[in-house]
């Protein structure tokens, strides 16, 4: 199948780790990725920040990129619904109905990994090797706004050589939620440490999710804590096998405080 | 809704008041973000609410869970709500009508100011200096306490946690349970403090402390010829008013007094009595975790003889025409006051109810509030969120609170800097090469140093900055797949 590469600007400039994961992943499944390059980023940021009539170009940008493409996956809940539930709103809001109709048929045929994998390809067992002790954190815009609902675990499961431990109140928001992060940064704090506990009370030598924005916050404050668990995005995981050389999320992520926890954590 | 009856329909010009400045419970004094730093410092409010919220989560997921068609009440009553405010007018004309009939008077009030005024007249009349208050979220709104006591007269709440928190010149920090902020050590000194003829060897037991309440309230009870209340709901065809609590202490309000007032936000009207077998399936399950609501008290005009003779209903507006007026908004007004959104909000779970500075604080809050005064006098309330969703998935009417959050940070004021930094962004995505460029200097920035400048420091005061990867994705694909 070919499959076109939504590769979210986030992933794109700060880890592409997870998108060239992405893509070698789909490749190993026998699959044809294409990244179209005039895509940037899907406007989320202006929307929820409060700047939907500035986010009008990128949706339409977004939609003529795309626009071509019968599948199309990011590795993203939360890019994957903007383009789904905010891009139609947007165009509406802007008086663009035409645009509106052509958002919404974007959006149903882009699929956040999980889905892709599971829903369109049918596969659950991606043939992955990942041999550590890892919880999962389900991110809220994958949980709610797409309920991509077990996916993620059902793909982790199958995963040789994976010990997959629960997150205790894992539907709990990590306290990311773009701006909010930065505007009621000590509210998103007090959210964060109570989600590290949780993290940490697991033992896991990684903690991953499907979106790299929220893996980029719980990170940020792990790394912080010098807390050796390292966050590795969903896609790396799935990717991963026996021939893999390099341990997938070892670069190093987050600065110098990483490099003491990753000699703590082995 | 504006002027008496149906004048303001046909009088109305222009846009719709909002609630005016000055006076009532809609506004705070600072930003949530500053308001709600000090709250985070309080740790002893945070275990308060942590294990408050806790407990009603899982005792209300709990009930929720043994009803098959939970879906389809939502769905029920979301469907009813949204007809009700298709055609408010009508409705609210059809209870007028209905009220009136059945003995009852009905005040229309444009506003706080108005409403106070109406009570405050009534009150007079009977020339009464005291009146007793059922717990209503809609007098705290207009702030009619403090209006009654400019004219010397004393309102004593009655609803235990409203009586903690009057007794302990507080305010109101939940919906639903006003004193949440509080555990029974607290209460016990506030009792010791400030209610008169208390036992001194009063312990924080919770049976003790009740018990001192009922003891305290019983004379309030028997003494008090004026009553105040709000209601839950209003049922249009009949012209009956509901009002739901969990103590009884309500329905001694309701019954013994001689004259009873009620305040109602001009939402709460309902088309038919069968809607009330939807709402009083959904609002105990989702509020208190209750199957049935203890007591519901229902009463429609003056029954002679029987309960109070002088029954009035003051129909509040206070910007509510405003919210209707915008279609994303208006679901606001669907809110039947449960809290779950509060119960499941990890914001509110952090903060208190205090940091949002109006008598609506939590999700519902952070949407209402601001449509009631108008965007710019609640401009913080929007933000603080982190649009996790975990509201709407809790709201019993299904009311989409994260769209709505979204839908008024679009009229909120910008900071300048933020609106121009905002404006380069989508101009810079829009042109990939110029977007590759930022990326690659976004990349050598953060070589700098790990601290950012304000305003983006709020992340690194507690957060790591990702080192830059050594490549881009879009670099990466053009060295190894780009044309192959």
């Amino acid at each position: 199948m070919r499959i076109a590469l939504f590769v979210t600007c986030l992933a794109d400039t700060l880890f592409p780790e997870a998108a060239t994961a992405t893509v070698r992943l789909l490749e190993r499944l026998g699959h044809q990725v294409d990244f179209p390059t005039d895509q940037t980023c899907c406007g989320q940021m202006h929307v929820n920040t409060g700047y939907p009539d500035e986010a009008v170009r990128l949706v339409r940008r977004h939609v003529r990129v795309f626009a071509p493409y019968d599948v199309v996956v990011a590795p993203s809940g939360s890019c994957v619904g903007s383009v789904r539930h905010q891009h139609p709103m947007v165009a509406r809001r802007a008086g663009d109905d035409a645009l509106a109709s052509r958002a919404a048929e974007v959006g149903r045929r882009t699929y956040e990994l999980s889905e892709l994998l599971v829903d369109v390809l049918g596969v659950t067992d991606v043939g992955a090797y990942y041999p550590h002790r890892v919880t999962y954190h389900p991110t809220c815009h994958s949980l709610r706004l797409l309920r991509v609902g077990d996916r993620p675990l059902r793909l982790l499961r199958a995963v040789r050589g994976l010990d997959l431990v629960e997150l205790p109140q894992a539907e709990q928001c990590c306290g990311f939620g773009g701006t909010f992060a930065v505007k009621n940064a000590d509210t998103s704090t007090a959210m964060l440490a109570d989600k590290m506990r949780h993290v940490l009370a697991t033992r896991a030598d990684v903690c991953t999710a499907g979106d790299a924005s929220c893996l980029m916050h719980i990170g940020g404050g792990l790394s912080r804590l010098r807390a050796g668990v390292r966050t590795v995005h969903l896609a790396e995981i799935l990717a991963a096998t026996e021939a893999d050389t390099d341990p997938p999320g070892g670069r190093d992520r987050t600065g110098p405080a990483s490099r003491d926890t990753a000699a703590v954590a082995r | 809704m504006s002027g008496r009856g149906g004048a303001g329909r046909t009088t109305f010009l222009g846009m719709p008041a909002t609630a005016p400045p000055g006076v009532g419970n809609l506004r705070g004094t600072e930003p949530f973000p500053a308001a709600a730093r000090r709250a985070l410092g309080d740790a002893q409010l945070r275990r308060n609410l942590r294990h408050a919220t806790g407990t009603i989560r899982a005792k209300s997921a709990a009930v929720i869970d043994e009803v098959p068609d939970w879906p389809q009440l939502r769905a029920a009553g979301r469907a009813i709500k949204a007809d009700t405010m298709a055609r408010l007018p009508e409705l609210l004309e059809q209870l007028e009508a209905a009220v009136t009939a059945a003995g009852g008077t009905v005040h229309w009030a444009t506003d706080a100011v108005e409403a106070n005024r109406i009570v405050t007249e009534l009150v007079q009349a009977t020339g009464a200096d005291r009146v007793m208050k059922v717990k209503s979220m809609a007098t705290q709104e207009i702030g009619l306490n403090e209006a009654l006591e400019a004219a010397g007269i004393e309102p004593v709440e009655t609803d235990l946690a409203e009586l903690i928190v009057q007794l302990g010149d507080d305010r109101p920090s939940h919906i639903l349970v006003p004193a949440i902020h509080r555990n029974r050590a607290e209460i016990r000194e506030i009792f010791l403090r400030a209610m008169p003829g208390v036992d001194p060897a009063l312990t924080d037991e919770p049976a003790v402390l009740a018990a001192a309440a009922r003891r305290h309230l019983r004379e309030t009870f028997l003494a008090t010829r004026v009553a105040v209340s709000g209601a839950n709901f209003a049922v249009a065809e009949t012209g009956t008013l509901a009002v739901v609590e969990s103590e009884g202490n309500g329905r001694m309000c309701l019954t013994l007094p001689e004259t009873l007032i009620t305040v109602m936000g001009i939402e709460k009207v309902i088309p038919r009595w069968a809607d009330l077998g939807v709402f009083l399936q959904l609002l105990p399950r989702a509020s208190t975790g209750e199957r049935m609501n203890p007591y519901t008290s229902l009463w429609t005009g003056v029954t002679p003889g029987d309960g109070p003779q002088q029954v009035h209903l003051v129909l509040l507006d206070n910007g509510r025409s405003a919210v209707l007026a915008d279609e994303v908004g208006r679901q606001a007004l669907h809110c039947i006051r449960c809290s779950a959104c509060l119960n499941v909000c990890p914001v509110y779970e952090r903060t208190g109810g205090h940091a949002y500075g109006s008598v609506y604080p939590g999700p519902i809050g952070a949407v209402l509030s601001p449509q009631l005064t108008g965007v710019a006098d609640n401009a913080s309330l929007p933000y603080a969120s982190s649009l996790c969703g975990a509201c709407y998935d809790a709201c019993p009417v299904m009311i989409d609170i994260p769209s709505i959050l979204v839908h008024l940070r679009a009229q909120a004021p910008h900071p300048r800097t933020e609106a121009a930094a905002m404006a380069a962004a989508a101009y810079t995505m829009d042109h990939p090469a110029l977007y590759a460029a930022a990326q690659r200097a976004a990349g050598l920035g953060r070589l700098a140093g790990r601290a950012l400048p304000p305003p983006l420091n709020g992340w690194t005061a507690s957060r790591d900055m990702p080192a830059a990867p050594p490549q881009t994705f879009r670099q990466w694909w053009a060295e190894h797949r780009s044309g192959s």
